[in-house]
Formats: C-alpha cells, structure tokens, sequence
C-alpha cells in the first residue's frame, strides 16, 4: 500500500508539471498574439505594448515559462521596471489586469459559493441515486425497475440550462413560492441561503441522479450475480445482510470512484448552472473572464480546475483500493 | 435453421424494438429538416434574417399577436424586438448544430479509434506515452476547457486565414470537442485491442507476414465497430448539449445566426411574459438529444452479445 501511494504520488506530480506546461502552452504559445487578448474591444497598439511588456510576453518562451512555474512556488513580481511594480505572492497564478487583483485571490473570493454549490447538489443526488438504484435492482424488470431507468434517461439528456430556466420560470416567476436567486453567505442569513440555493442543487441532481440512478442499479445487479454473493445466501445469512454487507460494499466502489471525480469537477467550476443563477463563483467567474477576455484569469481558472481533477484522481485510487476488499495492489 | 450475420442479427433485435424505431424516425426527419433547412424555410417564405417591424409593437417591441406573434404566416411566432421568424431560426440553428456537433463526433471517433488501437497493440512504451497523454486530456474539466479557449484559439484560427465571425467559431468548437474528447473512446478502444490483439486470427495473420498496418485496420477494427458505433451515438448527442450550451452562455455561435443555446439565451429577457420563447426551442432541442439517448440505449441492448437472440 505504501509502495502503490508513493508511486501514485509521483505520478501526480509528474503530471501537474505536464499540465502547468500544457494550460501555457494552450494559451499563451499557440501562434498568435496573447497581448492582443489582454483588452478586447478597448485595444490600440500602445496599450497592446504595455501589456505586452507588462505580462511579460516580450520575453523569449523558455523565460516566460519558467517564470509562470516560478511563480507558483516562489511568487514573482509583474512589471519590476515601473514605478508601482505589482506582487503576486505564491502560489501565483497569474495577475488580472482587467480587475486589478491577484487570479488566485479571485478564484478564493469565488470559491466558497462553488464548495456550497457542489456540496449540496452532491449530497441531494448521492442519496437519491443510491436509493432509487437499490430500489430499481430489487425490483429487476418490474415496473419500478422501468419507470426510475425512463426517469434517469430522460433527466440525463435534459440540458441543464433548461431544466434551470424552466425552474426559474414555475417555482420562481410563476408560483412565486421563492424569490429570485442571489447569493448570501449561510453564516449571514441562513434561509436566503436555502432559499437561493435550492434551485441550483435541484438542477445540478437532476442531471447527476438520471447517472448515478442507472449505475448503482447496474452495479448491484451485477454483484447479485457474483458467487460471494451466492456464497452468503447458501451460509443462510439474513437477505438484508447479504444485500447491505456483501453485495453493496464491493457493487458500490465504482460508484466512489466516479462520484470523486465528478465532486472535483464540480468543485472546479459549475459553469452552466451559476451563469442560470447568477451566483459569483469559479464557474461564473470562468464565463466572465472568456468573454471579457482575460487571458490571465481564464489560465489561472483552467490550472485551478484542472489540479483539482488530478488531486481528486489520486483520492479516488487510495480510496478505491482501501473499499474494495477484492482489489490487491501490487 | 438459417445462419444470419451479425448485422442482420442486431438489425432484427432493433426493428423489433419499437422505442429505437420511433427514435430513428425522428432522427431521420430531423437531420432532413436540418439539411434542407434554408430550402423548407424559403418555400414557407420565412427567413432567419427578415425582420419584421410591422408584427412588434412600436413600444418595446413586444410581438403583438398572441403567443409570441404566432400566426399563419409565422407558425412559431416572432422574435422580441426584432420581429425574425421563429421558425426559421430553428431551421437554420439546427444545421448549424447538427453540423458542428456530426463533424465534432466524426473527428472524435476517428483520432479516439486510431490512437487506441495503436496504444493498445504496441504496448509498452508507446502505450504509457499515449496513456499518460489521455490522463492529461482528461485532467481538464471538459465544457470548462472549451469555454475558456474559445477566445484565445478563436482569434488565432482567424489569424490562421479562417473568415472571422462563425466559420471560425464553428471551426474551433469542432476541434476542441473532438481534441478533448477523443481520449474517452481512445480508452474503450484500447481495452477492446488488448485482448483482440492475443486472438488466434490476428496470430495468424502476423504469422502470414501481414504488416502492421493491415493487422491494425483490416483485421482487428472491423471487430471494433459494435462499442465504437454506440459511442458514437451517444456522443453526438453530448455535443449537441454542449454546442446548445455555448452558445447559451454567449461563446458560440454569434448573431445574427441562433442555434437552440443561443435561442434560450434570448427568451431568457422575455419569458415571463412570453413562454414559448422558451419552451418552442427548448423542447424541440430536448426531443432531439432524447432521441438520441434513447437510439444509443437500444443498439447497445441489441449489441450486447448476452442479450437474448
């Protein structure tokens, strides 16, 4: 076990170096002009100068790179050559000249409404999925069985946009049972929170739950097959023990394995459904960025989101191996 | 008893599934509208860009007949403010998605095939570089990544000589989709290759002197085409969420041409008052994505060689 987590660590660490190579070179290497991006509608060639300068993008490649690395681990100083040179401390992601503030700064003021978001929606989906699935697989080709998979196949191929508006059209416009979205903290006004917030978890579930609804219910059917199962049921243990301790603990690993992942994602930014709801956090602020094109903050975002994805991998390995009893490491 | 083959088997399972036969129907007359689109549109005598001042009120451009300006001429009604047929926009937003997101999946099975059948039979160290490059690919948050290079690689496929405006939008997300998506299928097909490639006929064929090519495309992918055809068909799909998704959010596709994203972005001004706005493209894009799903569903059911025959 510890020979598989360090090797797994160095694999880790091996491919955050390639990603942080990969978003630069995304972004700032392709051929074009990464200065011309920085200011959008407000260019002219002496600001697309400046920021050139600024961003160090007049720098050979090979020094731009090593300074972006630098400053994750060192911080690094933009613009030292002018009267007011701007620190960016690390880990340093990168400075937003269209806000003026450090990238990393942004995406934390952003991040508590992400971790909410993600969160909630993640336990409201978990527990409905694992539910119904449980429910779905006892009752195998009956028709509980059929209508949760006519359930989970239709809500998987609603796009999620839609399922928000509409929503926001009945429940908020229409029924007026809850006020229009916007986002407080919990520890400020706990009931406006839930208030805002139970839309956004809603359709985030929506679309989880059709996913993990079908997996569960395949994964149990699955290990009910399976001669440890039998064996259980042959040694007369009690049908809620061979169900629960048996067949659930090893049919439910893969679901650990795609939940983590799918957590991590979120965590990085639910894009689609904080644009919906207004709500101000990475996935909003990724939105906003493309399309007031600030170069630095989308890199900051993408890398942010993309080392949470390679963190949660790693997780779910360790995790996986220590759940299933059957997976031997070697 | 007569030996059928096993396309003859699956096209019997699926024409006796009466979900994936409707599905398939509706596919067919949606790609036909699709293609036809500006033909259909011009013989109802509606167009996208027609703007109609005289069907919206001078104040505040509200359509004036009722339901969004539904009337003979304007089936679906008319656009806020600007008084464009609803229809037509449909018509022609569902070419424009049924482009992008047909040639995304084309490109995306295409490099997801090819890679995983060479990761998979060469093994060794080619294999790890190109897994090692999949768990890359994969690292980043898929509709994130195409967000955030729509700006940066947009501008530069302009500056590559693309014509700006939508060739290059429309350009750009059907390679981003089809680079990021790749890897999911490249995984599949490589596991599939592993155990194909230790069979008695691929032995055989090495064993004949057959060169590597053939072994790759002439012996092992036609065993392919059972997981590669379902993939498939529950990508395009993905895509055309995707597409819709973008779009919505204002990166997509750009006025004065609409898709089913960019449309619902619209209604989102106006739908308390006017609803269809919404549900006219929403659902038409909902029923298409379902059918979609539900095709895949099936021919995965008929593929699987467990099923009943």
């Amino acid at each position: 076990m510890v020979a598989y987590t360090v090797r797994r660590l160095i694999l880790m660490v091996a491919l955050l170096f390639a990603l942080t190579a990969a978003v630069f070179f995304l972004f700032t290497l392709l051929p074009g002009d990464p200065a011309r991006l920085t200011c959008a509608k407000a260019c002219s060639p002496a600001i697309i100068e400046a920021n050139r300068h600024r961003l160090g993008y007049d720098q050979p490649v090979l020094v731009q790179y090593g300074q972006f690395l630098g400053g994750i681990f060192f911080g690094r100083t933009f613009s030292s050559d002018s009267p007011q040179p701007i620190v960016c401390n690390a880990p340093c992601l990168g400075y937003s000249y269209t806000r003026h503030q450090q990238v990393l700064t942004l995406i934390l003021n952003a991040a508590p409404v992400t971790f909410w978001l993600a969160v909630g929606a993640f336990l409201v989906w978990i527990s409905i999925s694992i539910v119904l699935g449980i429910f779905a697989a006892l009752n195998h080709g009956h028709w509980p069985d059929r209508l949760v998979m006519g359930i989970s196949l239709v809500g998987y191929s609603m796009p999620s946009f839609f399922i928000g508006l509409i929503l926001i059209f009945f429940v908020v416009l229409r029924w007026n049972w809850l006020p229009f979205p916007s986002y407080v903290s919990p520890f400020d006004n706990p009931l406006r929170f839930l208030q805002t917030m139970i839309l956004p978890w809603i359709v985030l579930a929506f679309l989880n739950t059709a996913f993990y609804m079908r997996l569960t219910r395949n994964q149990v059917l699955e290990t009910f097959h399976e001669d440890y199962v039998r064996t259980a049921r042959a040694k007369g243990l009690p049908e809620r023990t061979v169900v629960v301790k048996h067949a659930l603990r090893a049919g439910l690993t893969p679901l650990v394995t795609a939940a983590g992942m799918d957590l991590a994602a979120l965590l990085g930014g639910a894009v689609i459904t904080e644009s919906i709801f207004s709500l101000p956090g990475i996935g909003s602020l990724a939105v906003n960025s493309v399309l007031q094109s600030d170069l630095p903050l989308i890199t900051g975002i993408t890398l942010f989101s993309s080392t949470l994805i390679i963190f949660a991998n790693l997780v779910v390995d360790l995790l996986y191996a220590f759940l299933d009893p059957r997976v031997t490491i070697a | 008893m007569v030996g059928r083959s096993l396309r003859e088997i699956i096209w019997a399972r699926l024409r006796r599934d009466r979900v994936a036969m409707i599905c398939l129907v509706i596919l067919i007359a949606y790609y036909t509208i699709g293609i036809l689109g500006p033909v259909v549109a011009s013989l109802a005598g509606i167009s996208p860009y027609t703007l109609h001042p005289d069907l919206i009120s001078d104040m505040g451009g509200k359509p004036i007949a009722a339901y969004g300006g539904i009337s003979p001429a304007h089936p679906l009604g008319v656009e806020w403010g600007t008084g464009r047929d609803i229809a037509a926009q449909l018509l022609f937003g569902l070419r424009i998605s049924l482009v992008i997101s047909t040639a995304a999946t084309f490109l995306t099975v295409v490099l997801g095939v090819v890679i995983g059948i060479v990761a998979g039979y060469s093994r060794g160290l080619t294999d790890n570089l190109l897994g090692r490059l999949m768990d890359l690919i994969l690292a980043f948050p898929f509709l994130l990544i195409v967000l955030s290079l729509s700006g940066v690689l947009t501008q530069r496929l302009t500056e590559l000589g693309v014509p700006e405006g939508n060739a290059s939008r429309i350009l750009y997300l059907v390679l981003v989709m089809s680079f990021f998506g790749w890897p999911y299928l490249a995984r599949i097909v490589r596991g599939q290759v592993l155990s194909l490639r230790e069979r008695e006929f691929v032995e055989a064929s090495v064993a004949m002197g057959a060169g590597r090519r053939r072994i790759l495309f002439t012996e092992i992918l036609p065993n392919l085409w059972a997981p590669i055809l379902v993939y498939a068909t529950l990508t395009l799909p993905n895509y055309i969420g995707l597409e819709a998704a973008l779009s919505f959010l204002g990166v997509g596709v750009l006025p004065p041409d609409v898709t089913f994203g960019s449309m619902l972005a619209n209604s989102v001004t106006y739908f308390n008052v006017v609803p269809t706005y919404l549900f006219i493209p929403g659902t038409a894009l909902v029923i298409l994505v379902v059918s979609f799903n539900l095709l895949g569903d099936s021919l995965r059911d008929a593929l699987d060689p467990k099923g009943v025959h």
